[in-house]
């Protein structure tokens, strides 16, 4: 019986050994320790022992089963692992591929860039305010203090609808509306559609954007608007550019001064995009409110002082994304639009 | 302007280099676009004289010349048909360098051989638009002998720079060689240099030249005569020349050089007519005729009208005034007797009448901007000074003068502190003086106030504000140390209207929708495109005047024409598919034409095409709005819009107001943008979306009772509409109908013609207790019947 024994172990773990998958491993359990399998009818011999035999055979044959059961617990730990390989082996996917069902929208790359203006002036504690694009002659011009004859009031200039109302030329008349309408202190931004006599070439749209700013208060001084000038660009542009101020001449400013930023190219070194002055030209315009025009707004110059700026958002647009061409900023080629 | 530097450092003693001077005077006021170098590299070119002349016998048009350039005489070949023995001429030797990287080698032509090359101005570098008529074609022959052999860019004055200036507006009296001294000075702080002027011999008397003068005191300030006779029209000397070619004028004969050379040393224009031409011996300035003629120097024949203002002899017009002289009394070879204008013209008139006349030249644009008409004296002694100078003739003793007002300088006050104020500097009373009296401001001080005397030059100087300019740009902007703002700490804002707006467009990008933006004027023809209505509403847009051309002449009255531009131009550029949205303004005139300004509606657009239907826009528009927590929208089917599809197309109701459109939009239109696939828009008045925007959004408790679901399929009749099911379902729900989903619509198979079968998922739930099937039953129960009664349903199986 003994031998009988350790055949059956021999073979059962043998069987073991030689499995190939789960469904095979149940089966060789029923073949030796099911109801009839062979370590099972061996053990239902142990009747015929003699009284001595029956413990050493009976404690062998527990040990036979505890082996066969951890050899096939051992087994099935295989197979699961193995199972999972070749499950994991077969769900191989090429990552390389890029699925393009779910897209997500662009904005315009103008109109990310007055945001992103908006909101650095909203954060130095200007209020964004709106004005119209269809505007009076005396608004966009008389209140702002622009010569009665000159240029840019002539029809080779600016768009009439009638003799008193025009497409506006700039956001300027914002400023005339905020200070009619609120009181200082005043510290707004207003960017907007604004219009000039312009056919379409690559840097000239008869459509284009400004962004106006106006600080109005009591002791607002040139070295104020210079410091908001400075801060605003160094946080736009970066902190290593330099500001250079230009007296200059505005109908509704005085003084005026152009504003020259270090070249975006070389910053400041000198180099052919800026013709080897270290500077980009012209990039904004500003002043002191001229005491005319605060009169024409009921703000007494003698009281209150204050200070505006202006600049081409499509400009600032084009240096910024490196585009060339300002047609492209309103032919919205969806192949445009996307890298954005 | 062009300043040649040269010229410049004659008014004010200058020791710093070109480009320190552009700077400074940047950085002081006028700024310089560029520096033009003179130096153009030109080597080896010399003074030669032509010694012999002969014709090459291989080539007709050839000539051989044998040119003596001092220490030898070469021989040339040249195809030049100016040349004449004794002729001073540039010669550009073998190994010469010319502009353009031309160089000169030792050449064949038909067998001769030539050891250099004859120049023309244009070969030396100088622009077509300055060479005299005289010197255009052929060979530069010099207007007198100079030694042979020497340097020709020594002759020409080829070294230095000149200054590309922008002048402002503001400042006509910088439009000016003395003009920019004076700035130059001020900057550098030197003093200004002014020509001496002093006539040596005058001759006779300007009364027997010129009787009298009458002026039409509106539009001409002040007149000034002089007379010159014995004159001998001829070439300029060329050192006057080169002065006008480097400041970008063509020099044309002696008289007429010299009124060129003031204008551009003073600013003032002058005119010289042919004494001799004069009908009568008078001047009138009078107002045009209508329809009067005069044919101008340029040969053209002008009509005149009663806005502009001619010079006459008394009889007929001899110019048009300060614009352009007529041909009649032109300076001409004959010549010998001239009549110099020097005067003051309303700058208004002027520039009307050059816009009338389409004819802008030096003088009138200098006039348009508004001169000092006490300049007029100086300039006109001066260009006699120079005339007897360089002998082109003898000035008549004597001036006639019609100067009615006499301008005067007036006087400013200036408060110190308010410069301080306003600059945020604090400069000293006598620094600022000192700023002041640099550019000829004259000052004293009384008190706490410094007067200053403004020139009458200055006609930008008016107010005090003007003046703090003044001494903030000589004292330089640069030089202000800057300060933050103080004060009330003001709290940045947005506009409601952009909160949503923006909130909207991250939701439509969100959605897949990339922004565009397009113009806000568009061409008339678009509303025939879109096939609008002869009497819609829509075609009450508003023109322009002066439109750039048809395309761009009308404000929009909706953005859809926009939408469509850009979808056919992606689908024609081959982009499969195409999300897009605009918001911008439409303009709604409140009657035409405008008296007071429209109503500007902000408006969105959403346009698409791809691999997309209705219900894929309309899922956009529900989302969006749901997402801006807008409530109680209706859409009703809209079969009347001829630009969309009758069947495919709905209005949308807000509170029972139309609020917008969205469709597919009808073949016609999309042929008419040539597109040949479905395009589905939809169009939102987005001052109304703004207006019912709810953005503050309320926590509701989460459901804590589980919900029943049930399916229910019912067939109608196929035109009845799911939104009317929906509808009854939620009616009848007794608040336990918390959703209803629509999953299946089906016509075909097993399903009568005219009917189709709807499948809803119905979700049941309540807020306070688990729900019993008995309860829900009812509810179904009833559902089912309304659905039957109202719309003859029947339940599916």
């Amino acid at each position: 019986m003994k031998d009988r024994l350790s055949k059956i172990k021999e073979e059962a773990i043998a069987d073991i050994k030689s499995l190939s998958n789960l469904e095979s491993l149940e089966n060789i359990r029923i073949k030796y320790m099911g109801k009839k399998g062979e370590l099972t009818s061996v053990l239902r011999e142990m009747g015929k022992l003699t009284k001595e035999e029956r413990p050493v055979i009976g404690q062998m044959a527990n040990e036979i089963r505890q082996e066969i059961e951890q050899e096939l617990s051992e087994a099935r730990e295989r197979f699961k692992e193995k199972l999972k390989e070749e499950r994991i082996e077969k769900e191989k996917i090429d990552i390389t591929i890029t699925k393009k069902t779910r897209k997500l929208g662009h904005r315009h790359p103008l109109v990310a860039t007055i945001e992103e203006l908006e909101n650095l002036f909203i954060s130095m504690g200007f209020s964004v305010v709106e004005g119209p694009e269809i505007e009076t002659v005396e608004y966009n011009f008389d209140a702002l203090n622009s010569p009665e004859n000159h240029p840019s009031r002539d029809l080779s200039d600016t768009f009439y609808i009638t003799e008193d109302i025009l497409l506006r030329t700039h956001t300027s008349p914002v400023q005339i509306r905020a200070m009619k309408t609120m009181k200082p202190p005043l510290k707004i931004v207003s960017a907007g559609r604004t219009f000039r006599f312009d056919d379409v070439d690559d840097t000239h749209s008869p459509m284009f954007h400004q962004l106006e700013g106006l600080v109005i208060d009591e002791k607002v001084t040139m070295a104020n608007l210079m410091d908001t000038i400075d801060i605003f660009i160094k946080q736009l542009f970066g902190k290593d550019m330099k500001t250079r101020f230009r007296p200059h001449h505005f109908p509704f400013t005085e003084p005026s001064a152009e504003v020259d930023v270090s070249c975006f190219s070389c910053k400041g070194e000198g180099c052919p995009t800026c013709d080897g002055t270290g500077w980009s030209m012209e990039l904004l315009g500003c002043g002191m409110v001229h005491p005319k025009v605060l009169e024409n707004c009921g703000i007494d110059p003698e009281k209150y002082s204050g200070f505006a700026f202006g600049m081409g958002i499509d400009r600032i647009t084009m240096v910024k994304y490196g585009i060339n061409d300002i047609r492209l900023l309103f032919e919205n080629d969806n192949r445009f639009l996307e890298q954005f | 302007m062009f300043l040649p530097v040269k010229w410049l450092k004659e008014y004010v003693n200058l020791d710093v280099d070109t480009k320190v001077l552009a700077d400074e005077l940047t950085l002081s006021g006028s700024h310089v676009e560029s520096i033009i170098s003179l130096d153009r590299g030109i080597k080896k070119v010399v003074v030669g004289r032509i010694e012999k002349i002969e014709k090459h016998e291989d080539a007709d048009k050839l000539l051989i010349v044998m040119v003596n350039i001092g220490e030898e005489t070469i021989q040339i070949v040249t195809g030049a048909t100016n040349l004449r023995v004794g002729d001073y001429v540039p010669v550009a030797l073998i190994g010469a360098k010319l502009p353009k990287d031309i160089y000169i080698e030792k050449t064949k032509f038909r067998g001769v051989e030539s050891y250099g090359m004859l120049c023309s101005l244009k070969e030396l570098g100088y622009e077509d638009n300055v060479i005299p008529k005289l010197h255009r074609d052929g060979i530069f022959v010099m207007e007198k002998e100079y030694p042979l052999g020497t340097p020709i860019d020594k002759i020409l004055g080829l070294h230095g720079e000149i200054i590309e200036l922008e002048i402002t507006p503001n400042r006509p009296d910088c439009l000016s060689i003395i003009g920019m001294a004076r700035e130059t000075a001020a900057t550098f702080d030197r003093e200004l240099k002014l020509p001496e002027i002093m006539i040596k011999d005058e001759v006779e008397d300007i009364k027997d030249y010129l009787e009298s003068i009458e002026v039409d005191g509106e539009l001409c300030n002040r007149y000034y005569a002089r007379a010159i006779k014995d004159i001998e029209i001829k070439e300029s000397p060329l050192w006057l020349q080169i002065y006008l070619m480097e400041a970008g004028v063509r020099p044309i004969n002696n008289i007429v050089d010299i009124t060129n050379f003031v204008m551009l040393e003073f600013g003032q224009p002058l005119h010289a007519f042919d004494l001799d031409k004069l009908k009568n011996k008078q001047i009138l300035v009078r107002r045009a005729k209508d329809e009067e003629k005069i044919r101008t120097i340029d040969d053209q024949e002008r009509i005149l009208t009663n806005e502009n203002l001619v010079i006459t002899d008394g009889e007929n017009p001899i110019a048009i005034a300060g614009v352009m002289g007529g041909m009649d009394s032109e300076v001409t070879e004959e010549t010998t007797t001239v009549l110099l204008e020097s005067a003051n013209f309303n700058s208004k008139s002027i520039r009307l009448t050059s816009k009338q006349l389409n004819l802008r030249t030096e003088a009138s644009s200098r006039f348009e901007k508004g001169m000092d008409p006490n300049l007029c004296k100086i300039a006109a002694e001066r260009a006699c000074q120079l005339i007897e100078q360089i002998g082109a003739g003898k000035v008549v003793k004597g001036h006639m003068d019609v100067y009615e007002n006499v301008r005067k300088g007036k006087t400013i006050q200036l408060r110190p502190e308010k410069v301080n104020n306003l600059l945020g500097t604090d400069l000293t009373v006598e620094e600022m003086i000192d700023y002041l009296e640099r550019l000829d401001l004259k000052t004293s001080l009384n008190g706490n106030i410094i007067d200053v005397k403004v020139p009458t030059y200055r006609l930008d100087l008016n107010l005090e504000a003007d003046l703090i300019e003044e001494i903030g740009r000589l004292h330089g902007f640069h030089n202000i140390p800057i300060q933050p703002l103080v004060g009330v700490l003001t709290r940045g804002e947005k506009p409601y209207s952009r909160i949503v707006s923006d909130k909207a467009s991250s939701i439509l990008q969100g959605l897949g929708l990339n922004e565009v933006i397009t113009y806000s004027f568009i061409s008339p023809k678009v509303y025939d495109k879109i096939k609008v209505e002869l009497d819609s509403k829509l075609r009450d847009y508003i023109k322009l005047i002066n439109p750039l051309g048809e395309d761009y002449s009308v404000m929009r009255t909706t953005l859809i024409p926009n939408m469509l531009d850009i979808l056919s131009r992606n689908y024609n550029y081959g982009v499969k598919e195409c999300f897009l949205y605009e918001i911008g303004n439409i303009f709604i005139p409140k009657e035409l034409p405008l008296n007071e300004l429209p109503k500007e509606e902000k408006t969105l657009s959403i346009g698409m095409y791809g691999n997309v239907d209705f219900y894929d826009l309309k899922e956009v528009v529900v989302t969006l709005l749901g997402r801006l927590g807008i409530k109680d929208l209706e859409y009703i089917k809209e079969d009347k819009n001829p630009t969309f599809h009758p069947n495919r197309t709905g209005n949308l109701l807000l509170k029972r107001e139309k609020i917008g459109v969205l469709g597919e939009i009808h073949m016609d239109v999309l042929e008419n943008y040539d597109i040949e696939t479905r395009v589905y828009i939809a169009q939102l008045n987005f001052d109304t979306i703004v207006k019912e925007a709810i953005l503050d959004k309320k926590y509701r408790p989460l459901p804590k009772y589980p919900a029943i679901l049930r399916d229910i399929a019912v067939v109608v009749d196929s035109n009845v509409l799911v939104g009317d099911l929906e509808k009854i379902i939620l009616e009848n729900g007794e608040g336990l109908v918390e959703k209803v989903e629509l999953f299946d619509v089906y016509e075909g198979k097993q399903i009568d013609e005219g009917k189709k079968s709807i499948a809803f998922s119905i979700v049941y739930r309540s807020f306070e207790r688990t729900l019993k099937d008995e309860e829900v039953n009812i509810v179904h129960q009833r559902i089912i019947e309304d659905l039957e009664n109202r719309l003859d349903a029947k339940l599916r199986g």
